[in-house]
């Protein structure tokens, strides 16, 4: 009945799934785009790592203030392989206000990883003040005659060009630690702190450590920083929020299509009751046509956000900073939302429906 | 069970008792009887029908279904899916469904079985000669077609109890004459009661009983 009820009424049910597939495509869609925005920040600081330390209370990583030594100290304790100190800040350039900077050791592992189309790693090295441009970042920052590229108030030589997977670093600018420390003005300070574990040891071993020797800091596991880091956080309740509000707009829709569907059927429903309906199973029915519409609508803006978020991966200028997630618990939230939308959009159309008199209904012209 | 509708004292009125209906209405209908209801336009006729179903509530008095109250939702609800059938003077059949479609709206309703129900559809669909026409969609359908889906889908439960509010009133005479007599060769040879509302005196005088309304009270019985 249900399923005959929506296929009689094509056109409002097709409007009514369309805004609801409008509402999940926005939702999976900025969803998936930040969300793969944090995973792409959050691969800069796991290379070759299974920890990161940076200043306890740092509403940002770009203002946290870590000594450098620490990694010197961490690589000397039998629990720490390797402990690699990166400074973030962010350039401007001639026509380009905002550049990321990454200020790393030459043996940062991040440079070799990459595909180098200039120079070569040898020339980056960590007593000179020679940059390495991302891919992208060599397309925006004009390399001069001479070789070298302004950023800020100084001009530096740049050591090579490397494609790089990342989009974030794809678009920044690899500097020499002690020329980025020297650029910014944190001397003998770094943002963070990457750390390897010895083969055989735990992280537990390292926060211990860092608490007993670094109270300042803090030291967490990739997974335990990606859940608590607060801008990850804003970023992920910022998508879902927008993309509820998208949701919300879409369902809109469905109620007023409820409505029109409960009041341009009047005399069915009355006949309906008539015919031995009770006002449950009137109810019921307009219930399940909303749920119908936006299970519908949910399969249709699943498929085109998918879509969608290929279509703006594919385009050149996009490749690397787009890297969708839509993970299950993305389709879930979105399914979520639908159902709730469906059943709050459908609430005032199956009371009115249920409590129509049918004896009333038919004398209505 | 054997329907047996008992009315006593029925008051109804409408627009916050502005417009009084029915005005201490009694009647008693036997199982098996074919009750026709006559008077005027606005002489309380339809009322007392959606009275007896349920549709409408009184305002004073007693309406019982073989000896079942029709007071609250769960009896009229039972009573609609499994007791009586209702035809009105326009079909009210959804035009975009199939008459079949339409058809096996009760039985939904009742969640009777589906096997069973279309038995029974073609079985009733045969008697009414509406056969042929099943498949087709309700807009698709003559008056007299229409009217006659109209009482297969009202006789799909099997219900004891027929009510019909001038099931004749829209159709031409050859259709009139037919509608009625299949009516009524249904009702009698399944030994079920109708009541049926109606301002033909011709075919009032061929049911059962003829009962005269008048202002909102039983003027008598016509012999």
């Amino acid at each position: 009945m249900i399923w005959t009820n929506l296929r009689r009424h094509r056109v409002r049910t097709g409007i009514g799934a369309a805004g609801i597939a409008l509402g999940v495509a926005t939702m999976l869609s900025v969803v998936g785009l930040l969300g793969g925005a944090v995973k792409m920040f959050e691969r800069i600081l796991r290379t070759d790592a299974e920890m990161v330390v940076f200043e306890k209370n740092a509403s940002d990583l770009f203002f946290s203030n870590v000594p450098v030594s620490l990694a010197d100290e961490l690589e000397k304790t039998p629990f720490v392989k390797e402990a690699r100190p990166v400074l973030f800040a962010i350039v401007s350039a001639p026509d380009r206000p905002i550049v990321t900077c990454f200020g790393i050791e030459s043996g940062d592992g991040r440079l070799r990883k990459g595909q180098w189309l200039r120079g070569n790693p040898k020339n980056f090295k960590d007593d000179a003040r020679a940059v390495v441009l991302g891919e992208r970042a060599a397309d925006f920052v004009d390399i001069g005659p001479d070789g070298e590229v302004e950023l800020g108030h100084e001009r530096y030589p740049v050591a090579g060009v490397v494609r790089l997977e990342n989009g974030f670093e794809n678009g920044g600018v690899f500097m020499p630690l002690a020329a980025c420390q020297e650029a910014f003005h944190k001397s003998g300070a770094c943002s963070v702190v990457t750390v390897a574990l010895a083969k055989g040891h735990d992280s537990k071993e390292v926060k211990s450590w860092m608490a007993s020797r670094h109270p300042q800091l803090t030291a967490l596991e990739n997974e335990e920083f990606s859940r608590s880091y607060s801008q990850f956080q804003i970023l992920k309740t910022t998508a879902w929020v927008v993309g509820g509000c998208a949701f919300l707009l879409g369902g809109l829709s469905v109620t007023n299509t409820m409505i029109l569907s409960v009041f341009g059927r009047i005399k069915e429903l009355a006949i309906a009751r008539v015919c031995g309906f009770s006002r449950a199973q009137i109810a019921g029915m307009i219930f399940g046509e909303s749920l119908l519409v936006s299970a519908i609508g949910t399969m249709v803006g699943w498929g085109l956000s998918g879509l969608g978020l290929q279509l703006l991966k594919a385009i050149p200028q996009m490749q690397g900073y787009i890297e969708p997630r839509i993970g299950w618990m993305e389709i879930a939230g979105a399914m979520a939302l639908a159902a709730i939308t469906a059943l709050a959009g459908a609430m005032y159309p199956a009371w009115y429906a249920a409590k129509l008199n049918p004896a009333q209904a038919l004398r209505f012209e | 069970m054997k329907s047996h509708v008992s009315i006593k004292d029925v008051w109804k009125s409408f627009d916050a008792g502005r417009i009084q209906v029915l005005k201490g209405v009694g009647l008693e209908v036997p199982a098996g009887d074919v009750v026709a209801l006559c008077g005027t336009s606005g002489c309380g006729k339809s009322t007392l029908l959606n009275v007896i179903s349920g549709l409408e509530e009184v305002d004073r008095g007693e309406v019982f279904l073989s000896g079942r109250d029709v007071v609250n939702e769960s009896t009229r609800v039972d009573l609609l899916r499994h007791h009586i059938g209702y035809v009105f003077q326009f079909h009210h059949l959804m035009p975009d469904l199939t008459l079949a479609e339409n058809c096996m709206v009760p039985v939904i309703a009742a969640g009777g079985s589906r096997a069973a129900a279309l038995e029974r559809l073609n079985e009733l669909a045969e008697a009414t000669g509406v056969a042929h026409r099943l498949k087709q969609r309700v807009r698709e359908l003559s008056g007299g077609e229409r009217q006659r889906g109209a009482l297969v889908r009202s006789l799909m439960n099997d219900p004891e109890l027929l009510l019909c509010d001038e099931p004749t009133g829209a159709l031409d005479e050859s259709n009139r004459e037919r509608v009625f007599e299949i009516l009524v060769d249904l009702v009698r040879r399944r030994g079920r009661t109708l009541i049926m509302a109606t301002h033909d005196l011709e075919l009032a005088k061929r049911c059962d009983r003829t009962i005269k309304m008048r202002d909102g009270r039983m003027e008598g019985e016509i012999l």
